[in-house]
């Protein structure tokens, strides 16, 4: 419940509007009271042969009072709920903008499906206490409150007698919302487990298919559905519970009301009238009685959802400005040095990178070469603070990088990352989404650099095609190629090119590479490759062994050191004569 | 983003479709026996709601006035068991219409994941995955309310109608027609809201399925949205497409705001109609008072149901649509045909052998064209050629993960048409080009939770592909979590993981595709040698576009624009001085120079 209390601050920005939502309430619900009292009237004053006129007065002042109550039950919707949406927006957008924010880290270590399960169905249940919980649980409490003291004021015991049974019901509702709020969470869990395993299944489906596991995959599909349905029974067996056992202690009500009400009107110490204003009374508390179960349901999948909302906007950034940037660096050269950087992913997981310390001087083109897993792309990404290092510094144009504004940064860093992504966009707006308009120039040179053109030829709407979900599929080495042009599309000081040629055939890198040297030649440049071929032409070249920089130099020097950078020019140069002898 | 798209999750059904409904009671038959039940219940459930004013106006106008104790004891009795019963009965059918609408579910579910699992690769080409996920679990959801709330609520409504009904006018058939005589407004105006909320529904749907993919996608992608320093223009289109989604909501707002309290005000008047009418009647005592009491407690009772009505409706519009897409799915039969008496796959040499080959994904755009060639058992061939020159898609058709469009596959001299698909896959282990890791285990992703591969075979496969010194380094070495595609692991060690996998499984053919593209050169000429062994007496497909992978092969097929264009060993090809000569040149003159250097 507690959780709740973080959305102090969207009601209070909305407080108009729910204060008149408050107010609308109060003032359709006294309509409501006011009637039966009207029936009682009526009621007691046919029972002594009333006047025809009199009746119509009756029948015109309920049918009055119903139509203001209706048009304030139509400016509660309008404020009360409509409040609730604008909540919903403003704490959605809040929701992206902290997403936007939090590091790789995080992105890495949580499933999408998790993520996503926050942005809708969190958000939905909050959006739901926020609109229809509240707007209820204020239409409850105003109605009780008016109901029990127009009741209190027609006759004190029978009001006394009739609502004995209430507390037990507020006890019933308590213990059981508690129950179903358990169960809820349990098949929402299964729920979730579901949606993953359908996710991996489908997008793996070639995986599966390859290896026939289909048989087996269904197998654990049966079990898990099953799970969920027991889950689902779990919650049903209680559930169920919830509907008569309120019908049932309001039903008592009533009957109390007609017993010991009878009996006072048989006694001569009550009307006929005031039973009937007892009994729609009681009518009136049926629909509040409900809703309070249906209220404490929400309330407690919403304060649930809340939590883990909460425990998201939580989550440390982890990499973004703070006190020590310096917001007057506008501008990056393209200077690189690490001094003594040391690097983990988390505390109990080895060092990955290893006091290391290097310079890369602006304008500058260099190579990292080393083994699968050793810790390459790691250490590209500590330069745009994808991560943060563990220990040490990393130095651009001589500041710490921490010092930078994140946004500087990054926007000189072209980087193309290893793994290839793309929006489902049009392959232009995919190209140029590092600027700020599309400019058909820069899409045509740097398709060109990427040698991306002649493949785009062949697309019948060119650079327009839809990629992804809506459009075509790219094969590998194109996608690898369109990132290498989006990269190249923000003309940065710094570009990053890690293992970019890995789809790409031998004769089109060649090409790639060529035209590439003249747009590096101001820029500093990080290639990395498992290639000779690709790093040789580098001015100088980084072996990267068991976290520390084994070797560097240029080609040529690290050939004459014979260490492992020559015997992996040996080893490629090895395969080719022993296919020459074949 | 083009916003006239509509996607099957936008588009909207009717409420009732009369076939979709057959359909859907086909899934309900093994069940009808709850569904007897059910209505059983409902018919006596529903009587005793309507039972309770009819038993107040007793009270009233006889025990009360009659100033009976006795009676007036007994009635309250009878109430008293009119609502136990009603509360016992409450709970069975809850139950037992929970129990039947999860049971239902669970058969669709399994079953639709059985038909997907078993849809030919040619449909999750075409179809986004998110597609096929929301099939599966929410859209089968939504039908769970259709089983266990909405039928069942339908009938139970439509009953209490009738009760009432029946009740009104056998106390007072003047008085029931005065009072219905609001109906046919409330009915009319059901209908127009229902058609208003109808078109703002399918709005609001539209927009959250336009938020959703957009979220979906952004943090899949999220690290590209950081890296080019994205977020503020990103957070602006987010905002647009928040604010859409917003607008469609609060428009739809408008008509329940309207319709809510109008049913309440026909409620009122009906009971203005009711005191000046029946007041009237009264009057001149043709009337009782207990008849007014129970008329307005009646009026209370049928306003409900037919207010709830067009909640139900949403439920059911939203199943129906579901159900569509669902049967829709279900309708897809894009596979991949068994053979009528598939033949038995006892032993397989691995003779492998494309006879006037022709295949196209789509139509006669023909990605391969009049492929032969023959592979003989034991061999080792490699396969190149550049970009989207069609090499795997040769595998993707060896493998019966499409079928051809001319011509014939042979395996070990037998049309590998006559085999079934699990047999002749059996055979045959594949890694792909694209790197696909579960979440589950480093041991999990080896073996697909096989339990027929042993422990050891893991390790023993590992190790051959180097991929056992890494896996050792991890804090729980095999049984290490593998997160979501893998994202904790570097690239080549997903692919050493993939690659592990073909060789776990033990195949007679082994396929390669790319399968050391980002591995280093070491490991890879230590793959090489451990795979040489492995591969003595099996039959080898390898694809390579660094041509030093590919020096042991037997036979190299140059494929250039769906044609194969060159065949024969390296020295062969280098001799004709034809496509492949060329590509060598490209690959290694630079090492030409720097030797010579
Ligand atoms: N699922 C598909 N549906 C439609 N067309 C496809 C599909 N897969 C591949 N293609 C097309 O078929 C052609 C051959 O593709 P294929 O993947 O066989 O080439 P490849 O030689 O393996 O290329 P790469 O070296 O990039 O892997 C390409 O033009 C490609 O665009
Ligand atoms: N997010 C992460 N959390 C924990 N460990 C990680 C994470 N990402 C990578 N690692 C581990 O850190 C090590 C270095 O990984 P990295 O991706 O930097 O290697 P790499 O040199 O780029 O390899 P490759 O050549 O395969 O791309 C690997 O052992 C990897 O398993
Ligand atoms: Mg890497």
């Amino acid at each position: 419940m507690k959780s709740l209390l973080s959305l102090k601050k969207y009601f209070y920005r909305y407080k108009t509007k729910l204060l008149l939502g408050v107010l609308f309430i109060l003032i359709s619900n006294l309509g409501n009271v006011y009637l039966p009292l009207i029936l009682k009237d009526s009621v007691n004053a046919l029972q002594k042969r009333a006047d025809y006129s009199q009746l119509i007065r009756y029948g015109e002042l309920i049918a009055l009072i119903s139509l203001v109550s209706g048009v304030f039950l139509y400016l509660k919707r309008q404020t009360m709920i409509v409040a609730s949406r604008e909540i919903e927006y403003d704490l959605r957008q809040d929701f992206w903008q902290h997403i936007q924010k939090l590091s790789l880290r995080y992105f890495q270590n949580h499933s999408t499906g998790d993520i996503m399960a926050h942005a809708t169905n969190d958000l939905n249940a909050v959006r739901t206490f926020v609109g229809p919980a509240v707007m209820y649980s204020v239409d409850t409490i105003v109605t009780l409150v008016l109901v029990l003291s127009i009741m209190l004021s027609l006759n004190v015991s029978l009001t006394i007698y009739s609502l004995l049974p209430l507390p037990l019901l507020s006890y019933l509702v308590y213990r059981l919302g508690g129950l179903i709020h358990i169960k809820f969470t349990r098949i929402q869990e299964k729920f979730s487990e579901l949606t993953t395993k359908s996710q991996e299944n489908f997008s793996g489906i070639r995986v599966i298919k390859s290896y026939v596991r289909e048989e087996n995959e269904i197998k654990e599909y049966k079990t898990l559905s099953h799970d969920y349905f027991n889950k689902n029974m779990d919650k049903v067996k209680i559930e169920a519970l919830f509907q008569p056992v309120l019908f049932f202690v309001i039903g008592i009500s009533l009957i109390v009301v007609i017993w010991i009400g009878g009996l006072k009107v048989i006694n001569g110490t009550m009307d006929l009238g005031e039973i009937l204003a007892f009994v729609v009374y009681l009518g009136l508390l049926i629909w509040p009685m409900i809703a309070v179960g249906w209220v404490v349901n929400l309330i407690q999948q919403a304060s649930a959802s809340m939590k883990r909302l909460n425990k998201m906007f939580e989550e440390d950034y982890e990499i973004q400005d703070n006190e020590l940037t310096d917001h007057k660096i506008k501008e990056i050269k393209g200077k690189i040095e690490f001094k003594n950087v040391s690097f983990r992913y988390g505390e109990n997981l080895p060092y990955v990178l290893r006091n290391i310390s290097l310079e890369i001087p602006q304008g500058c083109t260099v190579a990292i070469i080393g083994h699968t897993g050793v810790g390459k792309t790691s250490f590209i990404n500590l330069i745009p603070r994808l991560y943060d290092v563990t220990e040490g510094e990393v130095l651009i144009d001589g500041r710490n990088i921490k010092h930078m504004p994140l946004n500087i940064l990054r926007k000189h860093i072209g980087i193309v990352p290893q793994e290839t992504f793309l929006f489902s966009d049009t392959l232009a707006n995919n190209i140029t989404y590092g600027l700020s308009e599309n400019k058909m120039e820069i899409v045509e040179s740097v398709s060109e650099i990427s040698q991306l053109k002649k493949d785009v030829e062949s697309f019948p709407k060119g650079f327009e095609t839809m990629l992804g979900e809506r459009g075509i599929t790219l094969s590998g080495g194109q996608k690898q190629r369109t990132c290498l042009a989006r990269a190249l599309a923000i003309d940065p000081n710094i570009l990053i090119l890690d293992d970019s040629f890995s789809a790409v055939d031998t004769h089109t890198e060649e090409e790639i590479l060529k035209r590439l040297k003249a747009y590096m030649k101001d820029r500093t440049s990080i290639i990395i490759s498992h290639r000779i071929s690709t790093v040789k032409d580098a001015d100088k070249i980084f072996v990267l062994d068991k976290g520390v920089i084994a070797e560097q130099g240029t080609h040529d020097e690290l050939v004459q050191k014979q260490g492992i950078y020559a015997d992996l020019h040996y080893k490629q140069l090895l395969e080719k004569e022993l296919e020459e002898l074949n | 983003m083009s916003q006239d798209y509509k996607t099957d999750d936008e588009i909207l059904g009717k409420a009732y479709d009369a076939k979709l409904m057959k359909r859907l009671m086909g899934y309900i038959r093994p069940y009808r026996k709850y569904v007897i039940l059910a209505i059983v219940l409902n018919v006596v459930v529903a009587a005793l709601g309507p039972l309770r004013p009819v038993l107040t106006k007793i009270a009233i106008d006889e025990n009360i006035k009659g100033k009976d104790y006795h009676g007036l004891m007994i009635t309250v009795l009878a109430l008293l068991g009119s609502l136990l019963l009603q509360a016992l009965i409450q709970y069975f059918l809850t139950y037992y219409t929970n129990y039947m609408g999860q049971k239902i579910i669970y058969d669709i579910r399994v079953k639709l994941f059985s038909h997907v699992e078993s849809l030919a690769l040619k449909y999750f080409d075409k179809t986004p995955i998110g597609r096929i996920v929301t099939r599966v679990t929410n859209d089968v959801e939504s039908l769970n309310e259709l089983f266990s709330s909405g039928i069942v609520m339908v009938f139970s409504d439509i009953f209490i109608i009738v009760w009432i009904f029946v009740f009104m006018f056998l106390m007072d058939w003047k008085l029931s027609f005065v009072t219905l005589s609001v109906l046919p407004v409330l009915i009319y105006g059901t209908f127009l809201f229902r058609k208003k909320v109808r078109d703002s529904y399918r709005d609001v749907r539209f927009h959250l399925a336009r938020l959703n993919s957009y979220m979906q996608e952004h943090v899949t992608g999220m690290n590209v949205v950081q890296i080019f320093g994205k977020e503020t223009d990103e957070l602006k289109r987010f905002a647009s497409i928040n604010d859409d989604y917003k607008q469609v909501n609060i428009k739809s707002i408008f008509y329940y705001a309207v319709f809510y309290p109008s049913v309440e005000f026909l409620s009122s008047f009906a009971i203005a109609l009711i005191v000046w009418y029946g007041g009237g009647e009264i009057v001149q005592g043709k009337l009782s008072i207990g008849v007014l009491f129970a008329f307005t407690q009646f009026t209370e009772m049928f306003f409900r149901p037919i207010r709830d009505l067009s909640e139900k409706y949403n439920i059911l519009q939203t199943a129906m649509a579901s159900s569509e897409r669902i049967f829709k799915l279900f309708d897809t039969d894009i596979i991949i045909k068994e053979p009528e008496k598939p033949m038995e796959l006892k032993e397989v040499k691995g003779e492998i052998e494309f006879k006037n080959v022709w295949f196209a994904y789509n139509d006669n755009d023909y990605v391969l064209k009049n492929i032969n060639f023959d592979i003989h058992p034991g061999q080792t061939v490699a396969i190149v050629g550049a970009t989207g020159a069609g090499k795997t898609s040769l595998i993707n058709i060896l493998t019966r993960f499409y079928d051809i469009n001319k011509g014939e596959i042979l395996l070990d001299g037998v049309d590998i048409r006559n085999f079934s698909k699990k047999e002749l896959r059996k055979y045959i282990s594949i890694v792909l080009q694209d790197v696909f890791l579960f979440s589950g285990t480093i041991k999990s992703n080896i073996n697909l939770n096989n339990s027929e591969i042993s422990e050891a075979q893991i390790m023993e496969a590992s190790r051959s592909v180097g991929a056992h010194r890494f896996i050792k380094a991890l804090p729980e070495k095999y049984d290490e979590v593998v997160k979501e595609k893998g994202a904790t692991l570097s690239v080549g060690q997903k692919q050493l993981l993939s690659f592990a996998r073909a060789l776990a499984y033990d195949p007679q053919i082994l396929i390669l595709d790319e399968a050391t593209s980002s591995v280093d050169t070491e490991t890879e000429i230590l793959i090489q040698r451990a795979i040489q062994k492995l591969l003595v007496g099996r039959t080898a497909i390898v694809i390579a576009h660094r041509l030093s992978t590919i020096q042991n092969a037997d036979k190299i097929l140059v494929m250039h624009k769906g044609e194969l264009r060159e065949m024969g060993t390296h020295q062969e090809l280098l001799a004709k001085r034809g496509i492949y000569y060329k590509l060598y040149q490209l690959q290694y003159k630079d090492q030409e120079v720097t030797k010579s250097a």
